[in-house]
């Protein structure tokens, strides 16, 4: 009998050996004459674990991990094809206390299927939704998506369904449908792990999306830093014309759908909507003045909806799953936990895990070993939260008593060796150089920020320093075109009064409690 | 290869990847990745090339390499080193890391080893973030990376032929 081995492709798999492994096992069964089939998975998100790899048992699926190219002839000699004990032996995948505690919904299949097999992904409920979507109207497809309470998971979090509803309303010859993945903020990753793992979802999503505003065209924009994630899906959007989902009769219902993925170069500014529009246009990523907004006047000046990964790959379950699961209680949040952690990846929620839950009881701490020392949430532009605010749920209201928001989800875990004061300048510095220019609040205020956090940290008057930074920041927060200016002053100030000895005695945590 | 022969093969290949594309500004960033992903930078000869294709100014074409990190003017050395330079992994060790790498190929960041061996550049976040510090070498990434596996990756290249 034939046993399926499973060896991700994903990047986070390949950064850490997977290539060779897989190799290392076709090579020893060969020499055995061992009768197995590997399949490249996505990953499950259980970094530390990865290379992880799986064997196919009756009714589940045993892992092991992480395995290096050396542990293979010994995996074999342990008999780990027949169930066999080894110590790298993780038992039941899905008994992994990690994933055994997640609420996997948008994350389901991904590190299961064989994420460019079109038979895989249709066995798997793949397509249930896009075919309930073709038999209704426009509007009743919009009216789902709005019912759902569905919102935006790049960061906003705005209402879908309204931004569908004003690309539909809105008259134009030509319309589209964009995904933004451009993933740029450090510490997150879930885009790219669903779009190496699950790419057919994100294209179901993006012909419903298609289907509910009329557009025929569709791009995906995605970071130049994920050259894997676009080569993933290239290869799907080609593998969804051959078998007739895409192209000029989507599902054969007569209406033409189009994805082209486009690649990025670098300019992190690009994940805001508007210079990302730009940038597939052709030009310097810069951001536009909002009205009007893509939705009305969008890529090449035509009705737009513009959505994230996540968003996306949400949709399609609207239409496939039963009403009762209707409402905001539906929707889970992907957090990505990243950076000085013991245990890193990603971890699929329903709302309402406390940050302590996500880094100590999943994170299992420092990797380090060392006291956390900060956590940053949502990014580079997010606010950092020192060790006594741990139990902070992590709910959008719950954030933002503190000041905090989840954004795309990333939590970035510090040790206690972490030098606030340098985040802080980091910070600045990160918004001088990604600034796109257009507006004066970011462009100067960023370069002026960083001038008087150098006076600041080289002890010149600080209470006036500081003063001139909270007006200065004020400034920034209001009056910038986009988060990356606006935002910019958040994760600072964070830093200041989170952390606030750090900026007085040197003691680089500031004596945070 | 002498300078002229170079600057016609570049001229070739920037016109083979236009004539693939629509003629339209809306192709400039994958007519750059293209020439890019074959020459190694965008040399500066090809720009009126590409102007002319894609119905653009020079000037706007000139604006658009500059202002995307991804794009080098500047001839690459056999190998690119990009290193994340992002809070994530710079929590789990990247700067020391990026002091080693800088010390290793002996040039720094934004720059070429002087033997043409490889170009350094830092970046922006791998979506590694778990995995780090990480980097990215020619066309594939690495996580978990120490000074002694980056070593050993750059003797295996250097044997490389």
């Amino acid at each position: 009998m034939t046993t399926t081995v499973y060896v991700p492709r994903d990047s986070a798999a390949l950064a850490v050996g997977a290539e060779a492994v897989a190799a290392a096992i076709g090579r020893e069964a060969a020499r055995r004459q061992a009768d197995l089939r590997i399949v490249r998975n996505g990953s499950r998100g259980l970094f530390w674990l990865e290379p992880m790899i799986e064997v196919a048992s009756p009714g589940n699926r045993v892992a092991f991990g992480p395995v290096h190219a050396e542990d293979v002839p010994g995996l074999f000699e342990a008999g780990f094809l027949e169930g066999g004990r080894h110590p790298l032996s993780l038992g039941p995948t899905e008994d992994i206390p990690f994933l055994k505690r997640q609420d996997r919904r948008v994350f389901a299949r991904v590190g299961i299927i064989d994420p460019l097999d079109l038979d895989d992904y249709l066995a798997k409920g793949g397509f249930q939704g896009l075919k309930r979507a073709s038999t209704l109207s426009q509007n009743e497809i919009v009216q789902e998506v709005e019912r759902s309470g569905l919102r935006g998971r790049g960061g906003a979090a705005f209402p879908t369904g309204l931004k569908w509803k004003a690309a539909l309303e809105a008259p134009g010859a030509q319309k589209y449908v964009v995904c933004n993945a451009d993933e740029g903020d450090s510490g997150t990753f879930a885009d790219r792990l669903l779009l190496e793992g699950d790419p057919f979802l994100v294209i179901e999503g993006m012909i419903i999306a298609a289907l509910a505003v009329g557009a025929s065209r569709g791009y995906v924009y995605v970071r130049a830093e994920y050259p894997r994630a676009a080569a993933i899906l290239a290869q799907a959007v080609a593998r969804a014309e051959m078998g007739k989902i895409l192209g000029n009769e989507i599902l054969g219902i007569g209406k033409p759908f189009h994805i082209e993925v486009r690649r990025g170069a670098g300019a992190y500014v690009c994940g805001e909507e508007t210079a990302l529009l730009e940038s597939i246009e052709g030009r310097r990523g810069l951001v536009r003045a909002k009205p009007p907004v893509p939705a009305i006047a969008g890529l090449f000046g035509m009705p737009t909806v513009v959505n994230n990964v996540l968003t996306l790959a949400s949709v399609p379950t609207i239409f496939s799953q039963a009403a009762d699961l209707q409402g905001r209680s539906r929707w889970t949040a992907a957090y990505q936990l990243a950076g000085n952690v013991k245990h890193g990846g990603l971890v699929e929620r329903a709302f309402g895990l406390s940050l302590r839950e996500l880094v100590e009881d999943f994170g299992g701490g420092t990797e380090s070993g060392r006291p956390i020392g900060a956590v940053q949430l949502g990014g580079p532009l997010g606010t950092y939260l020192p060790p006594s605010m741990l139990g902070v749920s992590l709910d959008d209201e719950a954030l933002a008593s503190v000041g905090g928001m989840l954004g795309h989800g990333g939590v970035v875990v510090f040790d206690d060796a972490i030098d606030m004061a340098r985040q802080a300048r980091g910070a600045m510095e990160f918004c001088a150089l990604e600034s796109c220019g257009k507006c004066a609040p970011c462009r100067i205020g960023s370069i002026r920020g960083l001038e008087i956090l150098d006076d600041l940290l080289a002890r010149r008057d600080p209470p006036r320093q500081l003063e001139l930074l909270r007006d200065l920041c004020e400034t920034m927060a209001r009056a910038s075109l986009c988060a990356l200016g606006a935002r910019t002053p958040a994760a600072v100030l964070s830093a200041i009064d989170g952390f606030p000895g750090a900026f007085q005695t040197g003691d680089r945590l500031g004596g945070a409690p | 290869m002498n300078d002229e022969a170079s600057r016609v093969d570049s001229f070739e290949v920037a016109r083979g990847i236009l004539q693939r594309l629509d003629a339209a500004p809306s192709s400039l960033l994958p007519a750059l990745h293209g020439i890019q992903d074959s020459l190694g930078s965008v040399p500066p000869e090809v720009l009126p090339l590409i102007a002319a294709g894609l119905n653009l100014s020079l000037a706007e074409v000139h604006g658009v390499v500059g202002f995307y990190p991804w794009f080098r003017r500047e001839p690459a050395g056999r190998h690119t080193v990009r290193l994340c330079r992002s809070d994530a992994c710079r929590a789990r060790g990247a700067d020391a890391l990026a002091e080693h790498v800088e010390r290793s190929l002996g040039c720094r960041e934004h720059e070429t080893s002087a033997d043409g061996f490889a170009s350094l550049e830092p970046m922006q976040c791998l979506g590694l973030c778990a995995l780090g510090p990480a980097m990215m070498i020619d066309d594939e990434v690495h996580g978990r990376m120490t000074p002694e596996h980056f070593d050993r990756m750059m003797a295996e290249l250097r044997r490389a032929p």
